[in-house]
């Protein structure tokens, strides 16, 4: 891949978007049978499934927290997910990934609720172009939910970057390789309104208003994730009802 | 379980002078503790800093090496940031591979100096498309007292300021200083309720590990940004946090910039 000499031309990206536009979302609920709630998303061309466990007892023993539940949270990218192969088993980013994913859900799972246990959340990225990590998000997030674990909201998560100076929603893989900055986010969710932030990173460069403006467009894209989200499990529930009918 | 006691007691110190609207040890709320640098600390690293902030110490020393370049950047030096917690800086500390903290930890500063374009790869350049100069930063921890992030980042860049490329080492030419452009700083802030802490001490950090790390390149752009910890955090939070990082960022540039010009 080579750097595109424009980004935006006419008003509209590589891809034909706008820049408050999101690439197209696919989301499916209940995938998986062995898994307690489990999740397909698509987000462009990012294909992703999370996978709920528990809440479990917490092995080995000593990860037992007695005031509250431990959240586990594993990030893997599947070695033909990307142009050149990777390597198997976790890298460095892979662990930083994980590490605030899994603090974004502690933020919001109601963890007093079940004490010495634990929630594993695994996500594999199937196929990977430009923030997989946010779909990883919104994938566990479903997944959650579908596993009926009680949260104090939906996560709900979208990158933001910026190329040729003008600010963009959702980057594909060349504004996220090429761009001059990266901005992820994850949103509790509560009621239909943006509460609070749970996940937030950024390098690039930007100066403050930009970020200003950066959070404002991620907030807009969240809003239509959510209800894409809200939807899918929905749906599933209505389904799973008219079977027990 | 006695440290466990002694975290509650003093969580709940922190959070009641908190709440009178005071820090345990009398700092303001966007005051670092006092920062101590020296550079050229090991003779044996092509650069090196050691930088104390309070009590939590840092080394950092820099090696250099020619190597084969990223295919994507052929003609572009390459810098490798790594931390070790080592045992000696905590009992906390365990040996063995980098976990979760240390990883986070190296690439945040990674990304600060990567970000700002702090060092000019494009100047460490040997042979375009086979051989470049490969700059480790390897970040080595010796004291933890809260605040190691910020420590190890401001260590780094000093000591990559420090720095010169060891050219006649490998028969390439005359030493030279390695060309930097830019000094980040980052800035770590505890959020506590509604409230933030610049630079929290390690009893300040026993109310949770919930930071928000900003760093702040010399034209009061933000470069890197990490929230870490599980909380949430609000926008008019992220708001005031950004604006005392840029204002604290540009005091403590000046501040070292100052230390390291008399030594």
């Amino acid at each position: 891949m080579s750097r595109p000499d424009k980004f935006i031309v006419d008003g509209r990206r590589l891809d034909g978007r706008l820049p408050d536009q999101l690439r197209p979302i696919k989301i499916e609920v209940d995938v998986l049978k062995r898994a307690d709630g489990s999740c397909y998303v698509e987000m462009g061309k990012n294909k992703v499934v999370a996978a709920v466990y528990g809440p479990r007892e917490a092995f080995p023993r000593h990860i037992q927290d007695p005031s509250k539940v431990v959240v586990r949270y594993r990030y893997n990218m599947a070695p033909f997910s990307v142009e050149e192969r990777k390597r198997p088993g976790p890298d460095r980013r892979s662990v930083e990934i994980s590490k605030v994913s899994k603090e974004a859900f502690e933020a919001i799972i109601m963890k007093e609720l079940f004490p010495r246990s634990v929630i594993d959340i695994f996500v594999e990225v199937l196929q990977a172009d430009a923030g997989s990590r946010t779909a990883c998000i919104n994938a566990a997030s479903v997944a959650l939910v579908d596993a009926g674990i009680p949260v104090k909201g939906m996560l709900t998560s979208v990158a933001v970057a910026k190329v040729d100076g003008t600010l963009v929603l959702d980057p594909m893989k060349e504004e996220d390789n090429f761009g001059e900055a990266d901005m992820p986010f994850a949103f509790l969710i509560r009621g239909g309104k943006i509460e609070s932030i749970a996940l937030l990173q950024m390098d690039g460069r930007m100066t403050r208003e930009e970020i200003k403006e950066a959070l404002n467009l991620a907030k807009k894209g969240a809003m239509e994730i959510y209800n894409l989200q809200r939807e899918a499990i929905m749906k599933q529930f209505v389904e799973e009802e008219e079977e027990n009918a | 379980m006695p440290e466990d006691i002694l975290v509650d007691i003093k969580k709940d110190y922190v959070l009641s002078k908190l709440k009178e609207g005071e820090r345990i040890d009398g700092r303001k709320f966007d005051e670092f503790r006092k920062v101590e640098a020296k550079v050229g600390v090991i003779e044996k690293a092509e650069g090196s800093a050691l930088v104390k902030l309070g009590n939590t110490q840092v080394v950092v020393g820099i090696k250099m090496q020619p190597g084969e370049p990223f295919p994507d950047t052929p003609d572009k030096g390459i810098i490798i940031v790594n931390a070790e917690l080592v045992p000696l800086a905590s009992p906390t500390f365990e040996p063995g591979p980098p976990d979760e903290t240390s990883v986070e930890l190296a690439r945040v500063v990674d990304r600060g100096i990567r970000e700002s374009e702090a060092v000019d790869l494009s100047k460490l350049c040997i042979e375009a498309g086979k051989k470049v100069w490969i700059v480790f930063v390897d970040i080595h921890a010796l004291d933890d007292d809260g605040n190691l992030l910020d420590a190890s980042a401001i260590a780094s860049i000093l000591a990559l300021m420090n720095t010169k490329v060891p050219a006649s080492r490998f028969g390439l030419g005359e030493d030279y200083e390695l060309p930097i452009n830019d000094v980040p700083i980052s800035v770590t802030s505890l959020v506590v309720g509604d409230k933030f802490l610049v630079d929290p001490s390690r009893d300040e950090l026993s109310v949770g590990n919930t930071t928000l790390t900003v760093t702040v390149d010399r034209n009061e752009n933000i470069v890197a940004m990490q929230k870490s910890g599980d909380y949430l955090l609000s926008e008019s939070m992220l708001e005031e946090i950004l604006e005392t990082s840029i204002k604290v960022a540009k005091n403590l540039r000046e501040d070292l910039l100052k230390q390291i010009s008399k030594s």
